[in-house]
């Protein structure tokens, strides 16, 4: 398992922000988010509606424009820097989408899609769809495929071509928006194992953004959990799932139903997951937290490296278990 | 005593310009007064087909080829339009899965819930409105007073299929329908529905048949569950058992490639292969092709939906013989 502190980070990024007027009033989607992808390694980011999960892969990506905070990757400052600057950052840092209906142009053939990042950066059409074949092999489908529109393809094969596709230029870090979200389960399965099986062959950073938490527990080496614009947990993925210290993590995953001969209904969570426009005074959870005090809704709790690689956004954060066995 | 509602040897096509497309093929389900059952798939499976055909609601395309769907020993299919109209929304009624879709947005919420009180119950306005309001709280709408007033638009998606669930309960159906319901939902929100499902159905013992193609959802839910693939019934058995013991191919596919969230694994096992789309389906078994225990007799012979007890039916010439080495 990789991730471990003496590396260098491949991403960093570091009190993110990103505000949207709406209206008379400002909503600030992300709000001061920091951490780091090592190389090689897979960031699970979670969280339900509003949270922001979404708009921080879009920043990280540079599609669109920070309203505060610093995103560093391979050790060069890229928040503000103009897109003309950007060529190695464009081919190192690619994105795999939820829709594989509408990331493909129903117009162009495969060979042109999967190609054409490789044409963007000079490569001869020989040369292009040399490679596509190879990418296409890559990904588990047959290269005599290229031909074919995206029409041909179930959904499943349409998200084997984009992610076939992200890999044209050999990128290092990979942003997964909800990659697997519009697939049937058995079908899902196979773009994670593959997903799985590239990061291995090509030592590929992935920031998995998922709102199903038993993909993101699948995929990922460490975990970040997001709710109403800012993190409110970071930890490696057996801590997060087994011992989750924010009350709000702890509801998220008791509120997921499991398939099983002894399943009970999910724990219900009370209240509506307020709005973004108008977040709560103090910490944002202590409206549907069943902890919530006094200083609570006085003043926003801070996010705190609890132990080493655990950080969590709360006064009282739950216990870490006695190890007996440690 | 009779099922409440009881599908027989169900088959319905679609009429494309390439000729009729089968998409249902035999599928036979109940549902007792006041139970829960699951039905689960993934696309093309036919589930919600299955749960549009009970309604009545196919459309100009969609033909019923054979079969008989009864409501408390009565057969629905024959019926003219203006006998349709009393059975949906008042005997049955559905909870679709977009809910943005299902409401109409020019309208208040509070209306679109009366108007099937008036149209149902020849309630009055005014009446149908005060019991729109009722309505909403027993859903657990905050402020119902004012929520009757707003438009779809200005309501959150757990708050808009809470309407939902008001006008499908609003003139206490005999069973309800719920295709997907919380799919759209995050996570903490579909706990809410589901658990508000399950209280207002036995509450007002009403039966309701859950579709999804979401199995925790339906371990949550269900007391029996019936598996679909590629147009057929493929498994049906109590949910406890289903779970612990799935007996077709397919039904045990699926509870090893979803992921848990309680516990990881180290590698997903997945079903190669995809789903045979109805204009192309296999000849044989329709999920040979996809199955690691098939053998030759499958590629040629379609197998029947046997029972395996007293209240299991399984659609696999090998289910019997591969039972004893089932282990989850």
């Amino acid at each position: 398992m990789s991730g471990s502190q003496s590396l260098t980070p491949l991403l960093s990024v570091e009190g993110l922000v990103r505000e949207f007027r709406v209206g008379a009033g400002v909503l600030r989607a992300v709000d001061d988010v920091t951490f780091h992808v090592d190389p090689g390694e897979t960031l699970g980011l979670v969280g339900e509606s509003g949270c922001g999960k979404t708009t921080v892969g879009r920043l990280v990506l540079r599609l669109l424009p920070a309203t505060a905070g610093r995103i560093v990757f391979d050790g060069r400052d890229v928040t503000d820097v103009p897109e003309r600057q950007l060529r190695e950052f464009r081919r190192a840092v690619q994105v795999v989408f939820q829709d594989p209906y509408s990331s493909l142009n129903p117009r162009l053939t495969v060979r042109d899609i999967v190609g054409e990042p490789l044409r963007n950066f000079g490569a001869t059409r020989r040369a292009a769809a040399a490679r596509v074949g190879e990418l296409l092999d890559t990904v588990g489908l047959p290269p005599g495929y290229m031909m074919r529109y995206p029409h041909a393809f179930s959904g499943g094969q349409r998200q084997r071509i984009g992610i076939a596709r992200a890999l044209a230029l050999g990128p290092r870090l990979l942003v997964c928006d909800e990659a697997v979200s519009s697939l049937d389960v058995s079908v899902q399965a196979q773009v994670l194992n593959l997903l799985a099986d590239l990061q291995r062959q090509l030592g590929l950073a992935l920031l998995f953004i998922s709102h199903n938490l038993a993909v993101v527990r699948h995929v990922s080496h460490r975990v970040a959990v997001m709710y109403l614009g800012q993190l409110v947990e970071i930890a490696p993925e057996a801590a997060l799932f087994d011992h989750p210290r924010h009350p709000y993590t702890r509801a998220l995953l008791a509120a997921v139903p499991e398939a099983g001969p002894d399943a009970v209904p999910p724990a219900v969570l009370p209240g509506e997951i307020p709005s973004p426009l108008d977040p709560p005074a103090g910490c944002r959870f202590q409206t549907r937290c069943p902890r919530a005090e006094a200083r609570c809704r006085a003043a926003e709790p801070p996010l705190t490296e609890e132990q080493p690689g655990r950080w969590v956004r709360c006064y009282f954060p739950e216990p870490e278990p006695s190890r007996r066995t440690a | 005593m009779t099922d409440l509602l009881e599908v027989r040897d169900l088959s319905v096509s679609f009429v494309t310009s390439r000729g009729p497309v089968p998409v249902l093929d035999g599928v036979s389900l109940s549902v007792r007064e006041g139970e829960v059952v699951g039905l689960v798939g993934e696309s093309g499976s036919g589930k919600s087909v299955t749960a549009l055909s009970i309604l009545g609601l196919l459309g100009e395309q969609g033909r019923v080829d054979a079969g008989q769907i009864r409501l408390d020993g009565r057969d629905l299919l024959p019926l003219p339009e203006r006998e349709w109209l009393r059975v949906r929304g008042r005997q049955i009624a559905m909870v679709f899965q977009e809910p943005m879709t299902s409401l109409n947005p020019l309208f208040p919420v509070g209306f679109q819930v009366a108007e099937v009180l008036e149209e149902h119950l020849g309630l009055g306005r005014r009446e149908a409105l005060a019991r729109a309001v009722e309505l909403f709280r027993d859903v657990g709408i905050p402020d119902p007073e004012r929520r009757v007033r707003d438009h779809p638009h200005q309501l959150s998606g757990g708050m808009r299929q809470r309407v939902m669930i008001a006008m499908a309960m609003a003139c206490r159906p005999r069973l309800l329908i719920g295709d997907e319901p919380t799919t759209a939902l995050d996570v903490t929100i579909q706990a809410q529905i589901l658990a508000l499902l399950r209280d207002l159905g036995r509450a007002a013992g009403t039966a309701v048949l859950l579709i999804s193609h979401d199995l925790g959802v339906v371990a949550a839910m269900a007391s029996r569950v019936v598996v679909m693939y590629a147009g057929q019934v493929v498994e049906e058995a109590p949910a406890r058992e289903l779970f612990r013991e799935p007996r077709h191919p397919y039904t045990r596919l699926l509870l090893a490639v979803v992921p848990g969230v309680r516990e990881k694994r180290a590698r997903l096992s997945a079903i190669a292969g995809s789903i045979p789309a109805p204009s192309a389906l296999p000849v044989g078994c329709r999920f040979h092709p996809r199955c690691p225990d098939a053998i030759p007799l499958c590629r040629e012979a379609a197998p029947t939906l046997d029972p395996h007890g007293p209240e299991r039916r399984v659609r696999c010439w090998r289910a019997a013989e591969l039972a004893d080495g089932v282990r989850l």
